[in-house]
């Protein structure tokens, strides 16, 4: 499954920069016109990636670590603001943490984020009193059991989504907790899209119109996670479902579903 | 990243930063430049962590290709080539645990082993020497579509062995 095969030798030198001279000129002047050879570039980069891993060796002396956490925490406490404004200027919308670290095992990431929030409010909070302190620690689980809450709670609602056409089979499981509205949807081989698009969930209420519920993209596999969007309290869900969208989203689904489900 | 999650890419670092010193040293040779492409490459990460697209990879191997890719740039003492941002990398086995990458490793190393020597060889002095085709032929003395044939066939090789193994 790849792109033009009169390309395929060259992608391949081109993903290891290993081609020069005119065959790159005319494979770039390609690539910029071509989708299905850009795709097929990603995934020779990320074959080329695994050569990277076949080197195993010596673990970098612990002065690199201090010297690159000094250099962060200098850059970060002579213009926080800059590096704000930088990461807009590129033109970049700024990622959150669930973008930074990507598709894994569900639990994994929640924990890891959750550590990192801990750890993140934690230093935010600068010096606190003893009550304080113990005030925060109740509040930081508090969040850790709201995050993990619509996974382990007896009550929480688990709801598949097939799709509504043939395979291969897309997934999705959506994990609703109503009453702190807290959602975690994950779901496998979905379809890639064209560029611009996004697939966006929705929450279909008893009553009223859908309610946006995150808008997302599959990763290469055809995997993706929503966590936790914002949503209206305690609204009851009688089903959810997926459509088509541009990039940004939107506040009403354009029709076909191409995913529905319901409470099981 | 949040701008100031400082502890964040404390905890990226921990992660990462064997993958990044070992692309860095196999490529040079020199624990000295490994170190300096280590900075780099996190620094450049803390100040544009928009780069990274967590849709289409997963951070680990980003690293590898963007350590690979500055460090060939040293060896060859030219100007970084390619913007960080316009790597995009489709990967799919996560180098998030030692233990993921110590198992995928073991299991490059396997495929390479295996590999017709010709075509290693082409492979590595692509990979690792940041050598263009044309150098590689000149040096082997092979044609010049015979070095191109083999490397894409190693990086199937590679591909294949890793496929629906997730």
């Amino acid at each position: 499954m790849s792109g033009h095969e009169q390309f395929a030798d060259d992608l391949a030198l081109y993903a290891l920069d290993a081609l020069a001279g005119e065959d790159r000129v005319s494979l770039e002047k390609h690539l910029a016109t071509c989708a299905a050879c850009r795709f097929e570039l990603e995934q020779l980069r990320g074959d080329g990636a695994l050569l990277a891993l076949s080197t195993l060796g010596p673990k970098p002396p612990q002065r690199a670590r201090k010297r690159l956490l000094d250099a962060v925490a200098k850059e970060a406490a002579s213009s926080p603001t800059a590096n704000a404004q930088n990461a807009t200027a590129t033109g970049h919308p700024r990622r959150s943490w669930w973008g930074v670290l990507g598709w894994a095992a569900t639990a994994a990431v929640i924990v890891f984020a959750a550590s990192l929030w801990k750890e993140n409010a934690a230093l935010k909070q600068g010096l606190a009193s003893a009550s304080a302190q113990a005030a925060q620690s109740t509040r930081e689980l508090e969040d850790l059991r709201r995050i993990a809450a619509p996974i382990i709670e007896p009550e929480a609602q688990r709801i598949t989504l097939v799709a509504v056409k043939t395979p291969p089979q897309p997934q999705g499981k959506a994990f609703y907790l109503r009453n702190r509205s807290s959602l975690l949807f994950v779901a496998n081989n979905l379809p890639p899209l064209p560029p611009q698009k996004a697939y966006e969930l929705w929450l279909i209420p008893v009553q009223g119109a859908p309610i946006p519920a995150g808008v997302f993209k599959p990763d290469a596999r055809g995997s993706a996670t929503v966590v936790n969007p914002p949503l209206p309290a305690r609204m009851e869900a009688k089903a959810f479902a997926i459509t088509v969208e541009n990039e940004a989203g939107a506040t009403t689904p354009t029709m076909p579903i191409v995913m529905m489900g319901t409470g099981e | 990243m949040k701008s100031g999650d400082q502890s964040a890419m404390a905890e990226l670092y921990d992660r990462y930063s064997s993958v990044v010193y070992a692309v860095a040293l196999r490529v040079l040779g020199d624990t000295g430049a490994a170190e300096d492409v280590l900075q780099e490459v996190f620094l450049q990460l803390w100040r544009n962590p928009g780069a990274f697209d967590a849709a289409r990879g997963t951070l680990g191997s980003w690293l590898a290709v963007i350590t690979r890719n500055r460090a060939i740039d040293s060896l060859r003492r030219r100007r970084p080539e390619t913007d960080i941002e316009d790597v995009i990398v489709s990967v799919a086995p996560d180098l998030a645990s030692e233990a993921d990458r110590s198992r995928a490793a073991e299991k490059v190393r396997g495929v390479l082993g295996t590999m017709p020597q010709a075509q290693r060889i082409a492979l590595e002095m692509a990979y690792f020497e940041g050598m263009s085709h044309s150098e590689i032929a000149g040096k082997t003395g092979e044609p010049l579509g015979t070095i191109k044939t083999r490397i894409r066939a190693g990086l199937m090789a590679l591909r294949k062995a890793f496929q629906g193994s997730n």
